[in-house]
């Protein structure tokens, strides 16, 4: 019980990461709950396997906030598309974009210690 | 709930072997989270009537009125989650997602099992380790689960990294939970086959017991190694999962005793069943300790080593040990209605299938992991076009299974319908 209070106090890392709009960012996770995004996509390697990993779909080179509109809205092949309202595409977009600044997913950003833990680089 | 599983789950396949159906056809969003509330209820609800048909063995019988409000509670659930994902309305939390009302319902049949495991237990003297097992999984369970909605309160869902920590730490305690209620369900049937009351209440047991109370706690960290949680968090995942190594040497220890095991009972049906759980408890630890080592886990996280430890244990395990406990509650099965030549073609077909299919499925894991480490990474969409053919395997072995396993299903469902007693696994001391 001890254990568990301890991890209900926001994290070190919560409050080491870019500020950013809280309540909205919350709205967003709701968002990506109702359109139930996590059937296909993962964020930090949990979540579905059918699509990529999207934790840093914000900063990644050549996709980024226009394309995550773009993508969501007419589909592609493996995607269906979303007729999000601008204020759940825009809640969604605060979300991915605290999300991206919180850490970093790929397995190649992290170093291997001698213990055998694994450390962000 | 098996038959549903299984049905979900094959239809959920063919959108890895054929992905361009997710635009097409887009109901893979619904069938995922179809195929996981089917197979938890199959194996919740599975334990809850082996935990009944112990507790009524030992003469402590559940409350009929307490039971049907709690059958009442979960046909409720069920049929709101259902009708939920029906209309497209989600909004939980995966993996068993479904939109947080109905996990009111769910909540208070779990209490409602609690009370009456309390209630029974009260009575027993000098408690075998399966009995502690089942009320520490119902406690653990319950805890878990309220955990597990915490996002429902702005303050945890506006941290993303302890957010996400809270929910895999409950995931992790959740399927630790109903381990505990079936490792407990498989201990007693054990004890009940071999006739040997001193297994449940040996050293030996309580500290494999304990053992496995602490990874329930604890051992959850290895699931998010790469989230930029708390270090000692990772560490504490890291030690306690180090601790399955014991599990694991002493299976191999015992391994000439098991095999004797096996000769002695084989030719009774229920016990294949618990022979096939003990072989892969085997497998399923060893893959858990490899992808527990978080240098290893860089390989493994987010590709479907996952998943192919995920069906090992629900598949290989908990389903096995409720077949088992199906199959000796409804006694001899050498009747007309399923004569046991066809039922021992459909236990072997499926666990070949089931090897071919979390082979299948660990290949795929380990090629993507390769690829997420690669320097010169392709594009997603190259990397799953290439794992296709192993998809294809993967869907063409679940067929197998689940024509092999579903046949296994209706048996038990034919016989326990045309039977005219109570279930009750009393009935492994007459064939025994």
């Amino acid at each position: 019980m001890g254990y568990s209070a301890s991890l209900y106090q926001v994290p070190a890392e919560d409050s080491a990461i870019l500020p950013y709009d809280k309540p909205r960012a919350a709205e967003g996770r709701l968002v990506w709950q109702r359109y139930n995004c996590q059937s296909c996509h993962q964020l930090y390697g949990l979540g579905g396997y059918l699509g990529p990993d999207l934790t840093n779909v914000y900063s990644a080179p050549g996709k980024g906030e226009a394309w995550i509109r773009a993508v969501t809205a007419s589909g592609n092949t493996l995607m269906p598309k979303y007729n999000f309202t601008e204020q759940e595409m825009e809640d969604l977009l605060v979300f991915l974009r605290a999300t991206d600044h919180s850490g970093k997913a790929d397995p190649r950003s992290f170093d291997i210690l001698p213990n055998g833990m694994t450390r962000q680089k | 709930m098996l038959l549903l599983t299984l049905l979900f789950g094959l239809t959920a396949s063919l959108y890895y072997a054929y992905p361009e159906l997710g635009s097409k056809a887009p109901w893979f969003q619904a069938l995922r989270p179809m195929h996981v509330t089917a197979a938890v209820c199959w194996i919740l609800l599975g334990a809850t009537a082996c935990v009944y048909a112990g507790l009524r063995a030992k003469g402590h019988a559940p409350n009929l009125w307490i039971a049907r409000l709690q059958w009442a509670l979960w046909i409720l659930a069920i049929g709101g989650i259902y009708h939920a994902y029906a209309r497209g309305w989600f909004g939980g939390r995966e993996y068993w997602e479904f939109p947080p009302q109905w996990a009111v319902p769910v909540m208070g049949a779990w209490a409602l099992f609690l009370v009456q495991i309390v209630t029974a237990v009260r009575k027993i003297r000098r408690w075998p380790v399966y009995i502690w097992m089942w009320l520490t999984g119902g406690l653990f369970f319950l805890f878990a689960f309220i955990e597990n909605y915490l996002w429902l309160l702005p303050y945890f869902r506006e941290h993303i990294v302890g957010d996400m920590t809270i929910q895999w730490k409950s995931n992790g305690s959740l399927v630790g939970a109903w381990n505990q209620l079936l490792y407990g369900a498989a201990f007693y049937l054990m004890e009940r086959i071999g006739k040997d009351r001193a297994a449940g209440r040996s050293k030996m047991a309580f500290a494999m017991y304990f053992l496995g109370l602490s990874n329930l706690m604890f051992n959850w960290g290895h699931h998010i190694y790469p989230l930029p949680t708390a270090p000692h968090v990772r560490y504490i995942g890291y030690l306690v999962s180090m601790t399955e190594w014991v599990f694991l040497l002493r299976i191999i220890h015992s391994w000439k005793q098991s095999l004797s095991a096996a000769q002695r009972h084989y030719h009774y049906f229920p016990y294949r069943f618990l022979m096939a759980a003990d072989i892969w408890v085997f497998f399923s630890l060893a893959q858990a300790i490899v992808m527990s080592v978080p240098a290893l886990n860089l390989y493994t996280h987010g590709t479907h080593v996952t998943v192919a430890h995920a069906m090992g244990t629900t598949i290989g395990i908990n389903s096995m040990i409720l077949m088992a406990a199906g199959f000796a509650a409804v006694g001899p099965p050498a009747t007309p209605v399923h004569p046991a030549r066809w039922l021992g073609i459909a236990f072997w077909t499926t666990q070949g299938a089931l090897l071919v299919f979390w082979v299948s499925l660990n290949w795929a894991g380990v090629l993507k992991g390769f690829w997420q480490m690669s320097a010169q990474q392709a594009p997603f969409s190259q990397l799953m076009h290439g794992l296709r053919p192993l998809f294809v395997v993967f869907a063409g072995a679940g067929l197998v299974l689940a024509i092999s396993l579903g046949a296994l299903g209706v048996a038990l469902m034919r016989t326990t319908l045309t039977k005219t007693v109570r279930p009750d696994l009393n009935n492994i001391e007459k064939t025994s």
